[in-house]
């Protein structure tokens, strides 16, 4: 056995009545890659936020080399070698890189920094570890697979010999995780331990030595890669599995939306290239992609939020202009924007108004500019029995309902109207598995009453499940349609690795 | 030590806020009473009693709430949409010079009924002008319109002392800046037969009702609510962001607008360049302590107006500056600002 | 024409610039120490009230001018300490709060001024700062009168805007400071604490302003009065975004200003016809100008105005 580098012993930590880190207990050895697989709010996050002083534990504490590491204290865990990467990166994009990796790492009340000395030390880490990027290059002008160099960088620079690196791949196309994987095995031959916290399986079998599990903030298993099965994992990770549903054959019917060479600039630069795709009754057509590449955008000018500059829409067979949010609503096209607590619901408003305000000009809602607040309140009602939204009534303050229930509700506003056309961005995203079952449910259910679902996500096994006909979106290029019958995981990383303009070429 | 949202604020909680905010204000004002050498609580009592110890003193004490009700009310409005109206200054003497001109220059003997909705309106305008330069420069230039609204007082006040010194100046005022005066018959009705007061005061009472009503039951009122909240949810919602906040920006500027033409018709009758004591800066208090709730804002610009009316006579009996009124207004929107956070937060450890 | 030329080459005018430019110097400094850390200060016109207030105050009663300077700077400090309490800690809206420490600095200021000072018939002065000239400089044409016509105050915001420009661009502190205004999180992760880089940022900002406004009581002027101030420090506010928060150009601007302030007051004696608030005018207007053609262009901190709570995202 290799000599252990870190101990975390019996750690937990609550927020108010949630028990986010359960006493978990764990080791990881000098030159090992550990992954923390479970699923969103198992407290993985929690777990490493803890682990670099990020939070305070309630109880237990943590050991490097066998030394009580000091809680709550970011600095006291890079002094001890523990370097984190961040999913959402913590980088300035208006500083170079240079000064990104150098924040912190001399005292504060030199008289001079060491600029020479700082860019040697990053050009030598970067060639070691096969990390090349530009020390004076602005870091807003990076990549996004740049960035994260960046980010692991600046751990290094910092001596670290234990890093953790929190969903690294969620932003990643798959080539650039491959090689992302390729530089963690290299750094772990070097000596360096890893903790890289995932949900996706491949990339845990494929690169972790030993996988821990988390789920409800315990500790459930723990198991050598080599010893265990992609399977085996899963049902340790969800535990007794809650069945997503999965479509059953129907017929599709008339197109009632279609893209023809669409494109949207935004800010000066083309963010949508002449995509085409075609929407019929009763279908869920998947756009997949990682994120980034479009979706965004997307949605927006589907939402009614955006113009393009060039193409043409058909709507039921007619071509359109531009529509602005209210004729998409009055055309019959529901909306589920990606960013639910920025875009789909206004925290601070009641539920009741959140329900009603993109239909509040209708006549049923508001007569004179006075709104009816009862008929609304009434409709908010509805929602709430039809759609099962939980933690409030209509007035209660939207903030307050979960990730989920908010997600029925903005789902449920939609569904409600019987939409012919539905425009579901991420729709399950951050959600737990019995609050995404009842959101495919949902998808599910209009498509077999008739609505054409355009479901625009990143995760591979939504998209499998729910949609007939799948197409990726690359770099704001959209694939040509593959049907879900014909392709598997394997073909579809493909597509959303740009596969498909190869052949074309 | 952290701080943690409260899932839910009870209403007991609402209602003491800004009174406790008040009672911090008056205690921390106390040890500067006390650093002058004066007795607090009998500074205080003189206080209360030059604000509402008379007949006159009390219709003086709503006379001066006036036009803070109404500056306040812009203020309240602009801050409910997230419109930073930090001009109401500018706003209340361009709505005031607005009506001296046309008042001396354009109406001529026209009957009351016909002059008086004319000039309001004319006030109102003229604010409402003042408060679209700088929402359209943020809109267009995304320049924060905190700032140039603020330096767009100073243009305001300038353009009003050209004018008094200029166009508008009386002759009869002895070479003293000061406007020629608007016809008598176009002068607000008195509300309290010999005293100052006004019917300015009924309108901005009725307008503060009409604001809340307008804010609680209309289309218009929603959509700017969420347009202030989250742009970002507005917008998805097919709120028209633009055209919402230019309009919160008209009724803002136009009450601002307004409070100053009301300043000039009811009492003064004239414009100078002391016309107000900061209504403008003073409303942006008001609106606070009235955690920007339009019923409100009339309690809070009477608290306001009791201070400023009260630390007159209080000032003169005890030899203490009256910028003491100044001074509490001043700090009781740092203090309603604390008790609001912890209305909002709760201590952890 | 010529009589505009006249002007512009005149010592006289050069002399009036750089006069007119310190205070906006300190406060523009001051305010751009604040906004790199992520903190907007609009406390500033009435800290440079207070500042004005305190500075001329202790000279008053018998303290030398640069023991005045200090006790106006540590008065600003104080406030600072207020608005950083404010807003670093509880994470208030900075505009409402910078607002309110502008009402509250100012009022004060004029109540304590009144209740030290009372009335009288006219204001009050003390014997301000005198001109120096540096040896060597004074002989240099059109340079020398110029330098010779200025106080030591001047000297010293000449000297902090070169100070603050190294240690933004050339420190580990400066460093830290550009990158809590950018990305608290970023900074709290590489072990830099990004609560006390806003406060100390604040609190020497605000000291910073508080001696630009002393300038005009113990430099420029000889006595206080209320309001002196005139919007100087919205002006600084504007400049700051002029200046793409970058200390060298907010010298630049500084001075451009008050070039063009300068050169007003001598064009409103030269031109007749025009009323004399004409002129009044454009500095204010000059500022928005200067705002909305640097809004678009300028870098501005990522984290101005957002609060910071640890744990928080």
């Amino acid at each position: 056995m290799t000599e252990t580098v870190l101990e975390i012993d019996r750690v937990s930590k609550s927020f108010g009545d949630n028990k986010a880190n359960d006493a978990i207990s764990m080791t990881l050895g000098k030159g090992e890659i550990v992954a923390l697989l479970g699923e969103n709010g198992a407290g993985k996050t929690t777990l490493m936020s803890i682990l670099f002083g990020h939070y305070m534990p309630d109880e237990g504490c943590i050991r490097v080399h066998g030394v009580d590491l000091p809680p709550g204290k970011p600095r006291a865990a890079i002094h001890a070698g523990i370097g984190m990467v961040h999913q959402h990166f913590s980088l300035a994009p208006n500083l170079t890189v240079l000064e990104n990796v150098m924040t912190g790492t001399e005292k504060l009340w030199s008289f001079r920094s060491e600029t020479g000395r700082a860019r040697a030390k990053l050009k030598s880490l970067a060639e070691r570890f096969g990390l090349a990027v530009d020390p004076d290059a602005r870091l807003g002008d990076l990549s996004i697979g740049e960035q994260q160099r960046v980010e692991i960088l600046k751990a290094l620079y910092n001596d670290a010999r234990i890093l953790i690196l929190d969903e690294p791949t969620a932003v990643l196309t798959n080539l650039e995780a491959e090689t992302l994987f390729a530089t963690l095995k290299e750094m772990a031959r070097q000596g360096l331990s890893l903790i890289f916290i995932s949900h996706k399986l491949d990339e845990v079998m494929a690169t972790a030595d030993r996988v821990v599990v988390l789920r409800g903030g315990k500790l459930v298993a723990e198991r050598r890669s080599a010893e265990t099965s992609r399977d085996e994992l899963a049902e340790l990770m969800v535990g007794h599995r809650v069945a997503r549903p999965v479509r059953e054959a129907h017929q599709r019917g008339e197109p009632v939306l279609e893209a023809a060479a669409v494109s949207v600039r935004v800010d000066g630069v083309d963010r949508l290239k002449e995509i085409s795709f075609r929407l019929h009754a009763g279908e869920v057509l998947g756009i997949i992609g990682v994120s980034g590449n479009g979706q965004t955008v997307l949605a927006r000018l589907l939402s009614g939020t955006l113009a393009r500059s060039s193409g043409d829409i058909l709507l039921y067979g007619e071509a359109i202009g531009d529509l602005s949010v209210a004729d998409t609503v009055a055309a019959g096209i529901g909306r589920v924007p990606e960013d639910r607590t920025h875009e789909g619901a206004i925290g601070e408003m009641a539920v009741w108004e959140n329900a009603v305000l993109e239909r509040i000009d209708e006549p049923r809602f508001s007569r004179h500019g006075l709104v009816d607040r009862k008929a609304a309140v009434a409709f908010a009602d509805t929602i709430i029995r039809d759609f099962d939204v939980r933690g409030g009534g209509p007035l209660t303050r939207t903030r307050l309902l979960s990730g989920g229930n908010m997600q029925k509700l903005i789902l449920g506003r939609n569904l409600a109207e019987r939409p012919r056309i539905l425009i579901a961005a991420q729709p399950a995203r951050g959600l737990d598995e019995g609050a995404v079952a009842a959101v495919h449910a949902r998808i599910l259910d209009a498509r077999k009453a008739g609505t054409a679902v355009l479901l625009i996500s990143e995760d591979l096994d939504e998209v499998i499940g729910l949609a007939d006909r799948i197409q990726a979106i690359v770099g704001g290029r959209l694939s040509p349609p593959v049907s879900a019958d014909e392709v598997d995981a394997r073909a579809l990383g493909l597509m959303m690795a740009g596969a498909w303009k190869k052949e074309a070429a | 030590m952290r701080f943690e949202r409260r899932e839910h604020r009870p209403l007991a909680l609402v209602i003491l806020t800004p009174l406790l905010a008040i009672a911090a204000a008056l205690a921390l004002s106390g040890i500067l009473i006390a650093a002058a050498g004066a007795p607090v609580l009998e500074a205080y009592w003189r206080i209360l009693v030059g604000a509402y110890g008379s007949r006159l003193s009390a219709t003086e004490t709503l006379t001066r709430a006036t036009p803070l009700m109404l500056t306040g009310l812009a203020a309240a409005v602009a801050f409910r949409a997230r419109v930073w109206n930090i001009g109401g200054e500018g706003q209340f003497y361009l709505g005031a010079i607005a009506v001296a001109a046309v008042g001396s220059q354009l109406l001529g003997n026209a009957p009351g009924y016909l002059s008086i909705p004319l000039l309001l309106i004319t006030g109102a305008v003229a604010g409402m002008i003042l408060l679209i330069i700088p929402l359209w420069l943020r809109l267009k230039f995304s320049v924060d319109e905190v700032v140039t609204s603020l330096l767009l007082n100073f243009v305001a006040v300038l353009v009003v002392s050209m004018l008094i010194d200029g166009p508008l100046k009386d002759p009869l005022a002895f070479g003293w800046p000061q406007s020629q005066a608007v016809p008598d018959v176009a002068m607000l009705p008195k509300l309290v037969f010999r005293s100052r007061l006004h019917w300015g005061f009924g309108i901005a009472l009725i307008l503060a009702f009409v604001i809340h009503f307008a804010q609680s039951r209309t289309v218009f009122g929603l959509k700017s609510r969420a347009a202030g909240l989250s742009p970002e949810g507005a917008v998805f919602a097919g709120v028209p962001l633009a055209r919402t906040l230019l309009l919160v920006a008209c009724v803002s500027g136009g009450l601002a607008g307004l409070a100053g033409a009301i300043e000039v018709m009811g009492v003064k009758g004239y414009v100078t360049t002391d016309l107000s004591p900061g209504f403008g800066y003073s409303g942006i208090v008001v609106a606070m302590l009235a955690g920007l709730h339009p019923l409100g804002v009339v309690l809070a610009a009477l608290f306001t107006a009791t201070m400023f009316v009260g630390a007159d006579g209080m000032s003169r009996a005890l030899k203490i500056p009256s910028y003491i009124a100044d001074v509490t207004v001043a700090l009781s929107l740092i203090t309603m600002l604390v008790a609001v956070f912890f209305a909002q937060y709760r201590i952890r450890r | 024409m010529s009589t505009v030329l006249d002007i512009i080459a005149s010592a006289g005018l050069w002399g009036a610039v750089l006069r007119i430019a310190t205070p906006l110097i300190f406060g523009t400094l001051g305010a751009l120490l604040c906004e790199r850390a992520g903190v907007l200060n609009l406390g500033i016109e009435g800290i440079m009230t207070f500042g004005a207030m305190s500075g001329w105050l202790a000279v008053y009663h018998g303290a030398d001018l640069w023991t005045g300077l200090l006790v106006a700077a540590l008065a600003g400090a104080a406030f600072g300490l207020l608005h950083a309490a404010l807003t670093v800690t509880l994470g208030l809206s900075q505009h409402v709060s910078g607002l309110g420490v502008t009402l509250f600095a100012s009022s004060l200021s004029y109540y304590l001024f009144r209740l030290i000072v009372p009335l009288a018939g006219s204001p009050p002065t003390i014997v301000p700062f005198a001109p120096v000239s540096l040896p060597g400089l004074a002989g240099l044409p059109f340079i020398g009168p110029v330098l010779s016509a200025q106080t030591p105050p001047t000297y010293l915001a000449l000297l902090l805007a070169l100070l603050l420009a190294y240690v933004m661009f050339r420190t580990p502190l400066g460093l830290a400071i550009r990158m809590t205004g950018e990305n608290p999180h970023a900074a709290e992760a590489q072990g830099v604490n990004p609560m006390a880089v806003r406060y100390g940022a604040v609190i020497v900002g605000s000291a910073l302003m508080a001696m630009g406004g002393a300038f005009l009581t113990l430099s420029a002027f000889n006595s206080f009065f209320p309001t002196m101030v005139q919007g100087r420090g919205w002006i600084c506010i504007a400049l700051v975004v002029f200046a793409s928060w970058r200390p060298g150009r907010a010298l630049f601007g500084a001075l451009l200003f008050a070039f063009f302030d300068a050169f007003q007051l001598r064009l409103q004696t030269a031109v007749d016809g025009v009323p004399y608030q004409v002129f009044l005018m454009t500095p204010y207007i000059l500022s928005i100008v200067a705002l909305c053609v640097m809004a678009r262009r300028a870098r501005v901190p990522q984290a101005l105005m957002q609060p910071y709570r640890r744990g928080e995202r």
